[in-house]
C-alpha cells in the first residue's frame, strides 16, 4: 500500500516535469522574468500598469530607434529581450519558490519584480544563493539593504523614506502652517513605516506640531466612516495618508463627501495612481507624492529628460488609453538601467552575453537617465538606488477634463535619501545631516 | 505486520531519498516544500480521521516558524536538528493547552475556533514591528551538526532531512492510525455516543490528535522557514490553513502517503499553471480542485487503498 502510493506520486511528477520542457539559455536573447502583481489589491494600482508600461519598453527596445540617445540602440546591446511573467500574488512562500523556479526551470538572465516589501525581504538571500542577478523595482522598505548585504541583487528605485520627507519638506516650503495633525494608514508594515517617517521628518521640520490621532484601518477595509468621523472630531490642520489602490480611492471619496477635505489639508505619500480612477473626484488641493519625479510631476518637469519622458507617456498613452502613473515609470527606470548595465557589461567583456556576475559588477554604483529622473546606485554599496523626488497639489482643469498638478516642487536624490551608511530612521532622528538641497 | 511497514517505510526513504539526485534542483525544492506542506496536512488528516476539521492549522506552522527563527536570530541557533526540537516542543506545549480545550467542540465550532486561534496570531504578529510586522523576519542558512553546506548540497541536506522527517513521522502516525487510540478515532467518526458507551474517552482522543497535528505543523512549519528563508505572518493566515485542509481532503483519510502526494500535486500543478497562466492560474488551480473534488470524493487515499474490514 505504501509503496503503491509512493510509486504512483513518482509516476504522477515525472509525467508533469515532462511535461515541463526545460528552457535552454540562448546566446542572442536575454530573458526577464518579471514578477508583478496580475490579480489582487495591487494589481490594478501597481502590478498591471507597471507590466504594461515594461511590455511597452521591452517591444520599443527590440524595435530599436524607437527611443531617444542612449537608448536607441537594439534591445540590449543588440540582444533581443524576451520575457516570461508571473503574478506576485500569494505570499512570500510562494514568490521564493517561484523565484527558484524562473532561475533554475525557466534560466532567466535576470529576475526583474517585486512590489511587496514581504518578498521584497524574501527573495534577495535567495538570490545570493543562486547567484542569480535581480532587480527589485518597486517594493519600499528600507530594511531589505539595511538589515542584509546582497551580492546579486539591486533595487533601482529609492526606499519608501524619501516619500514622507518631501512632504514634509513641502510643507515647509510652502509655509504651511501645521500646529496639528493626524494620520490614516493601512495597517500593515509599509502603513505603520510610512507614519513612522512622517512623525519623525514633522518632528525635526515643524517640532512644535501635535500629533492628534494615528489611525490603523485594516488594509483592504474600503469603509472609513468611523476613521473620517474621529478625523472630523479631532479637527487637525492637516491629515497624512500613505493608503494606495482601493483603499486610497475609498478613503478620498468617503472624506470628500463628508468634508473632511475642506477642514483638514490631506497629504498623500503615494496617491498619484488613483488619478486616473477618479479623475474630477480627486479632490483639489491635496498635496500628493508618487514615490519619485513620477507620473503627472514628470510629465511637468520638461528639461533635458522631456524628450525621453515625453516619448514614453505618448506611447503609454496611444497603447492603453490612460497616462501612465508611478508603477510605469518604476518599471521603466528599472529597464533603462538594467539596458545600461547590460551595454555596459557587453563594452568590458567584448560584447559577450554577460554573465550574472560581469551584470553585477556592472551594475553596482550605476548611473543612468530616466524619465523619472538621474537614478544613481549610491546606497548599500551600490546596490541602493537613490533618486530625486517631487511634490505637488492637485488642481483639476475643467476645460481640458483633466488632473493636472501645480505648485510641484523638486527634491534632489541628495536632500531627501540619506547618504551611504546612514540607517534612514537615524538620519531623520539626526535631522537630515549631510542633505544637499538646492 | 509492524516490519512490513518498516518495510514499506525504508523503500519509501529510499525512493524518495533517490530524489535528491534525480531531481534537478528547482524540483528539489519544490518537493521539500511540498513535503514540509504534507507534515502539517498529516496533523489533519489525523483529526479528519476523527470527523473534525482544523481551519487553524496554520497556527502551528506560523508558531513553529516563527520559534525556529527567532531562535536563530536571537540566539544564534543554526543547528537545523535543534531548531526542529525546539519549535516542536513549542508546538507540543501550546498544543497541550489549547487540546483539551477545543477537544469538545466539533464540526463547524470546532473549525471555527480554530481558525480564530489562527487569526489572533495572524493579527498579533502583523502589528509587531520589532519582529518585521507584516513583512516578516529572514532567517539565515541551517547547519546539520556543525556542517555548513551551499548551493546544491544545502539543497539536498535539506531535502534529504525532510524526507526523513516525513518518513520518520508517517510511520509513528501510521502506527498510531492503528492503535487502539487510532481506531477508536476512526469509531468516533461513524459514532461518537456508541464509543463513549464502550467506556473510551472521546474527548481525550480527540485531545491527543490536536496535540499531535500541533507538533507535527510546528515541524511543517520549521522546515518550511529554514527552507525558504524567510517567514511572515501569513504563515498563520487563514488561505494558508485553507490550503492545508484541501490538500487534506484532496488526500482523504485512509492513507498516509497519500497525503504527500497531494502535497506534492497541488504545489506541482500551482507552480505550473502559475507560470503558464499567469493571468488566470487561479481559476486552472480551482478547476483543478473541482475535478479532483466530483471524481474522488474520498480523496485520492481512496484510490490507493480500499478500506478493508475496519482497516485501512
Amino acid at each position: 500500500m505504501k509503496k503503491t502510493g509512493i510509486y504512483g506520486a513518482l509516476s504522477t511528477i515525472g509525467l508533469m516535469a515532462g511535461l515541463a520542457g526545460s528552457a535552454t539559455a540562448q546566446e542572442d536573447t536575454f530573458k526577464i522574468g518579471i514578477i508583478t502583481f496580475l490579480s489582487g489589491q495591487a494589481a490594478e494600482s501597481f502590478g498591471v500598469p507597471a507590466l504594461n508600461g515594461g511590455k511597452l519598453l521591452i517591444d520599443m527596445m527590440n524595435k530599436g530607434d524607437a527611443l531617444p540617445a542612449p537608448y536607441n540602440t537594439k534591445g540590449f546591446g543588440g540582444l533581443n529581450i524576451e520575457y516570461v511573467v508571473v503574478d506576485e500574488a500569494g505570499g512570500a512562500t510562494k514568490q521564493v519558490q517561484e523565484f527558484r523556479n524562473l532561475v533554475q526551470r525557466e534560466e532567466v538572465d535576470a529576475v526583474l519584480g517585486y512590489v511587496s516589501s514581504g518578498d521584497c525581504l524574501a527573495v534577495p538571500p535567495v538570490a545570493d544563493e543562486l547567484k542569480a542577478f535581480t532587480i527589485l523595482y518597486d517594493c519600499g522598505t528600507p530594511r531589505v539593504f539595511e538589515d542584509g548585504k546582497f551580492e546579486y541583487v539591486f533595487r533601482t528605485a529609492a526606499h519608501a523614506t524619501m516619500d514622507n520627507i518631501s512632504l514634509a519638506r513641502y510643507l515647509k516650503s510652502r509655509n504651511f502652517d501645521v500646529p496639528s495633525y493626524a494620520g490614516l494608514n493601512q495597517d500593515y508594515a509599509f502603513g505603520q513605516d510610512s507614519w513612522a517617517d512622517f512623525t519623525a521628518s514633522m518632528k525635526q521640520i515643524y517640532p512644535d506640531a501635535e500629533i492628534k490621532t494615528a489611525l490603523f484601518p485594516k488594509f483592504g477595509a474600503g469603509q472609513y466612516g468611523t476613521e473620517i468621523s474621529a478625523l472630523l472630531r479631532e479637527k487637525p490642520a492637516l491629515v497624512h495618508s500613505s493608503n494606495w489602490g482601493g483603499d486610497l480611492q475609498g478613503f478620498l471619496i468617503q472624506a470628500t463627501a463628508r468634508g473632511l477635505d475642506k477642514r483638514s489639508q490631506l497629504v498623500l505619500s503615494a496617491g498619484d495612481h488613483v488619478i486616473p480612477q477618479l479623475q474630477d473626484k480627486m479632490p483639489d488641493g491635496i498635496f500628493l507624492g508618487a514615490r519619485g519625479v513620477n507620473g503627472l510631476a514628470a510629465y511637468a518637469r520638461g528639461g533635458e529628460l522631456k524628450e525621453l519622458t515625453d516619448t514614453m507617456w505618448d506611447a503609454y498613452e496611444a497603447e492603453y488609453g490612460v497616462f501612465p502613473v508611478q508603477a510605469p515609470f518604476r518599471m521603466w527606470q528599472a529597464l533603462f538601467g538594467l539596458k545600461t548595465a547590460v551595454e555596459k557589461a557587453m563594452a568590458d567583456n567584448g560584447g559577450k552575453k554577460p554573465s550574472d556576475e560581469e551584470l553585477v559588477a556592472a551594475m553596482k554604483g550605476l548611473e543612468w537617465d530616466a524619465p523619472s529622473g538621474h537614478i544613481e546606485m549610491a546606497l548599500a554599496d551600490g546596490h541602493q538606488a537613490i533618486q530625486p523626488n517631487a511634490i505637488g497639489t492637485t488642481k483639476w482643469n475643467a476645460d481640458a477634463g483633466k488632473m493636472e498638478l501645480v505648485d510641484v516642487e523638486y527634491y534632489a536624490a541628495r536632500c531627501v535619501n540619506p547618504p551611504e551608511g546612514v540607517l534612514a530612521a537615524d538620519w531623520i532622528a539626526q535631522g537630515f545631516p549631510g542633505a544637499e538641497c538646492d | 505486520m509492524r516490519y512490513i511497514l518498516f518495510l514499506y517505510a525504508a523503500i519509501a526513504f529510499v525512493v524518495l531519498a533517490a530524489g535528491s539526485i534525480i531531481l534537478p534542483d528547482w524540483a528539489m525544492f519544490l518537493f521539500a516544500m511540498a513535503l514540509a506542506k504534507g507534515l502539517v496536512c498529516l496533523g489533519i488528516v489525523a483529526m479528519m480521521r476523527g470527523g473534525v476539521v482544523s481551519f487553524g492549522q496554520g497556527l502551528y506552522y506560523c508558531i513553529g516558524a516563527y520559534t525556529a527563527t527567532l531562535a536563530a536570530n536571537l540566539w544564534g541557533v543554526s543547528d537545523i536538528f535543534a531548531l526542529t526540537l525546539f519549535s516542536s516542543v513549542v508546538c507540543l506545549i501550546v498544543g497541550m493547552i489549547f487540546g483539551p480545550m477545543l477537544a469538545t467542540y466539533r464540526g463547524i465550532f470546532f473549525a471555527m475556533l480554530t481558525l480564530a486561534l489562527s487569526m489572533v496570531l495572524y493579527g498579533t504578529l502583523s502589528k509587531m514591528s520589532v519582529i518585521g510586522g507584516s513583512d516578516g523576519l529572514n532567517i539565515g542558512s541551517p547547519t546539520f551538526l556543525g556542517w555548513a553546506p551551499e548551493g546544491r548540497d544545502l539543497q539536498t541536506a535539506l531535502y534529504i532531512y525532510v524526507v526523513a522527517i516525513v518518513v520518520i513521522t508517517g510511520t509513528l502516525m501510521r502506527i498510531y492510525f492503528d492503535s487502539e487510540q487510532g481506531l477508536i478515532t476512526l469509531a468516533t467518526r461513524d459514532n461518537e455516543l456508541r464509543v463513549e458507551y464502550l467506556g473510551a474517552s472521546v474527548r481525550k482522543v480527540m485531545a491527543y490528535n490536536y496535540t499531535f497535528a500541533a507538533v507535527l505543523g510546528g515541524l511543517g512549519g520549521t522546515i518550511a522557514v529554514v527552507a525558504l528563508g524567510h517567514v511572515d505572518p501569513e504563515f498563520a493566515f487563514w488561505t494558508t490553513s485553507g490550503e492545508f485542509v484541501f490538500v487534506a481532503i484532496l488526500a482523504g483519510y485512509m492513507s498516509v502517503p497519500a497525503v504527500f502526494v497531494a502535497a506534492i500535486i497541488l504545489e506541482v500543478v500551482r507552480s505550473f499553471s502559475n507560470l503558464y497562466f499567469p493571468n488566470t492560474w487561479q481559476l486552472s488551480l480551482g478547476i483543478f480542485l473541482l475535478i479532483v473534488i466530483v471524481t474522488l470524493p474520498n480523496g485520492l487515499g481512496s484510490l490507493l487503498s480500499r478500506r478493508k474490514g475496519g482497516k485501512t
